[in-house]
């Protein structure tokens, strides 16, 4: 994992104390609202319906125990005693009082751990594959690259002021477990005659107006990325809308003027910024990738599982994936128990998850854009006495990919911007559906909730998708079928007039019946829709 | 209170700036003004007779100023680029960054405030014109871009 260095600490350390003198300027009424709010924002602290709403940074969702087990204390002593894992890989605290805030912040730093660009008109964490440097197909750890980023878009000085929010994704695999094409810019590490580079993809992303990225470079090697990216954000500075925020996105300019037309744009003004000296050397990347060196795999270890706890063993089937070395395994940690809120953990979860980190998995967890978690590193031997741990705290649904394992957005209960609420809606789907065998049938499944036409839930990528919109005052809920945020990216397509809370769980349930009749063998759901088309979904819905 | 700023050595250009049609029209002007969503690179040609530049930001929160600036500098510019309009404490170090180096904003800046500013960060992420070595440099100073 990386380390701060005493720059990197200096930062935000600086930071710390620029937001406290912000905020007291502020308490004492010195800053108005109107003023504080893109200073606070700048730090990820939106005021939402109920109290003030702290998004923390987990760069490329990579965090220790130690910081793991802050944001536990922190959710203990600031918050109501939770926290809320976010499909950007960040973790959100709903209910911070202003004047905790710099306090918080200085917490955080003492765990090289800050909430630097979480919100704001500029580029924003990083994301990155939750199997990183663990899966055995990637051509190179994706997460150097991710570092190397987020350096070089902290409080960049030209793009800050961007016409709206820019999300960067780094993947290195030919499964795309970060709906890479759904950022404004994603990049996807490749190998071209023995040297390692990126394929750039452009203007993709969810919103009102959703779209998945073309490809846009075919390579640009390590040497030259951050010149081509200040060459592809310069084009954007200068051109992006921005006199209607819904149109502001990098997704609409790319759209408006045509791909080709974005290209020569950018090769035109990368042409000159390349010569500038822009690019960190070499030596600079191959020092944050040391960070990211395997850890000390024991040799030697068995790959069997003693799987005569038929309860542990349907976990084990569906929460543990492949390791890349002999005898280790990924474990994913369910965030989605049948009754919870989706993303929620508690800070006495968060403490234990921090715990198995530091006992089973070399330190290290993950955080995925589906709102669970990863302990990447954990020996098969030890998978039934961390399961056992995580059959005590409520962690060990198992639920992964499938029809429970939802994506929702916090929804109306708590955020400003909402139309309806996605977490009750959540529950009853997962309720409707919970029993294990039933869940089992159905297969790989991805479940997406937003609860406004803003689609943090991604419900454009949801093999089912789900938006809640206001009715005349009343919260009605369209839904979608065959959108995919993985590496087939596609959108879903609206099925037609929506439905009443009630009304959708019922629709949904008919979908995947139409599913469990029409499948062949071997096909998920979304490639039945793909086969079949909407066709018989409407008629089962609507006839 | 400040109501005008300048990091530059001798006075400041006096002179009105116009607008970068009337500029690129005709004109024995030296100053002129970029609005948002104007090329600044229809100035280049012309920057070996130019003492001012001003960009104006009607909102703190429209960033084209910044490419405007940084485009100018890259290309040589060398006389005052001032930043006008709706100029906060809080952009300026940014505005710096790209090159700015005079600010006439349209509510007067609190010195002290603008002094913490400028000096709350000692170390910078990027490399731009402004001369600064960035982190990585410093990291690697035995490197050619070090």
């Amino acid at each position: 994992m990386y380390r701060y260095d005493s720059y990197d600490q200096a930062i935000v350390d600086a930071r710390v104390e620029e937001f406290r003198d912000q905020t007291q300027r502020r308490l004492t009424g010195a800053l108005t609202e109107d003023q504080f709010k893109p200073l606070r924002l700048m730090n990820g602290l939106y005021l939402q319906l109920h109290a003030y709403m702290l998004r923390v940074a987990i760069p490329y969702g990579t965090l220790s125990g130690k910081q793991m087990r802050k944001l536990g204390e922190i959710a203990g002593k600031y918050d109501k005693g939770y926290g809320h894992f976010t499909t950007r890989q960040n973790l959100q605290y709903n209910w911070i009082k202003l004047a905790d805030a710099p306090d918080i912040l200085a917490e955080l730093a003492t765990v090289e751990m800050h909430a630097i660009q979480t919100s704001g008109n500029c580029i924003r964490n990083i994301s990155s594959d939750q199997y990183a440097g663990v899966s055995a197909d990637e051509v190179a750890d994706p997460r150097p690259w991710a570092e190397l980023l987020r350096q070089w878009s902290s409080f960049h000085p030209e793009f800050t002021y961007l016409p709206r929010k820019f999300k960067i994704a780094v993947i290195a695999s030919d499964d795309d477990r970060a709906a890479m094409r759904l950022h404004d810019i994603g990049l996807k590490l490749v190998e071209r005659d023995g040297v390692v580079g990126a394929e750039v993809y452009a203007g993709g992303g969810m919103g009102r107006t959703p779209m998945v990225a073309p490809l846009i470079r075919d390579f640009i090697a390590e040497d030259e990325i951050i010149s081509y990216l200040e060459a592809c954000l310069r084009v954007y500075n200068r051109y992006g809308r921005r006199d209607n925020k819904y149109k502001a996105r990098i997704k609409i300019l790319v759209h408006e003027i045509g791909v080709e037309e974005y290209k020569r744009q950018v090769e035109e003004e990368f042409a000159h910024m390349r010569e500038l000296g822009l690019n960190p050397p070499v030596e600079e990347l191959a020092r944050i990738r040391a960070f990211f060196a395997a850890p000390a795999y024991e040799s030697g270890l068995s790959d069997d599982i003693d799987r005569s706890n038929p309860a542990f063993a349907l976990w084990v089937d569906r929460q543990v994936a492949a390791h890349k070395a002999p005898g280790y395994a990924i474990v994913n940690i369910s965030l989605k128990p049948i009754d919870g809120i989706p993303g929620d953990a508690s800070a006495e979860q968060i403490g234990l998850v921090a715990d198995l980190a530091e006992a089973y998995s070399f330190d290290e967890l993950r955080v995925t854009h589906a709102q669970n978690l990863v302990l990447p590193h954990v020996k098969k031997a030890d998978l039934y006495a961390i399961w056992q741990k995580l059959v005590a705290a409520g962690l060990a649904e198992a639920n992964l990919d499938l029809i429970t394992d939802i994506i929702a957005c916090p929804g109306l209960d708590y955020c400003a911007l909402a139309n309806a609420r996605s977490i009750p809606l959540a529950q009853k789907i997962a309720a409707r559906f919970a029993a294990a065998e039933r869940q089992a049938e159905i297969g790989e499944l991805k479940l997406k909730i937003s609860g406004c036409i803003n689609a943090c839930g991604h419900h454009h990528a949801g093999h089912i998708g789900i938006l809640g919109v206001d009715r005349r005052g009343v919260e009605n809920f369209q839904l979608l079928l065959g959108g995919s945020g993985a590496e087939d990216a596609s959108l879903g397509q609206i099925t037609g007039p929506g439905f009443s809370e009630d009304g959708v769980v019922d629709a949904i349930e008919k979908v995947t019946d139409i599913y469990l009749a029409e499948r062949e063998s071997g096909e998920r759901f979304l490639d039945t829709y793909r086969r079949i088309g909407m066709k018989p979904f409407k008629e089962a819905i609507y006839g | 209170m400040v109501e005008f700023l300048s990091f530059r050595d001798g006075e400041s250009t006096q002179e009105p700036a116009v607008t970068v049609e009337s500029f690129t029209g005709q004109s024995n002007a030296t100053a002129v003004r970029i609005e948002p969503g104007e090329d600044a690179r229809e100035l280049l040609p012309h920057l070996d007779r130019i003492s001012l530049i001003e960009v104006n930001f009607p909102g703190f929160g429209d960033g084209r100023g910044y490419s405007a600036a940084r485009i100018v500098r890259e290309a040589g510019y060398t006389g005052e680029l001032r930043a006008v309009g709706d100029v906060l404490v809080d952009q300026i170090v940014a505005m710096r960054r790209c090159g700015f180096d005079s600010f006439h904003p349209a509510r007067a800046l609190d010195d002290a405030a603008v002094d913490r500013a400028l000096n709350r960060y000692d170390d910078v992420y990027q490399k731009t014109i402004d001369g600064r070595a960035p982190i990585w440099a410093k990291r690697h100073p035995e490197t050619q871009n070090g």
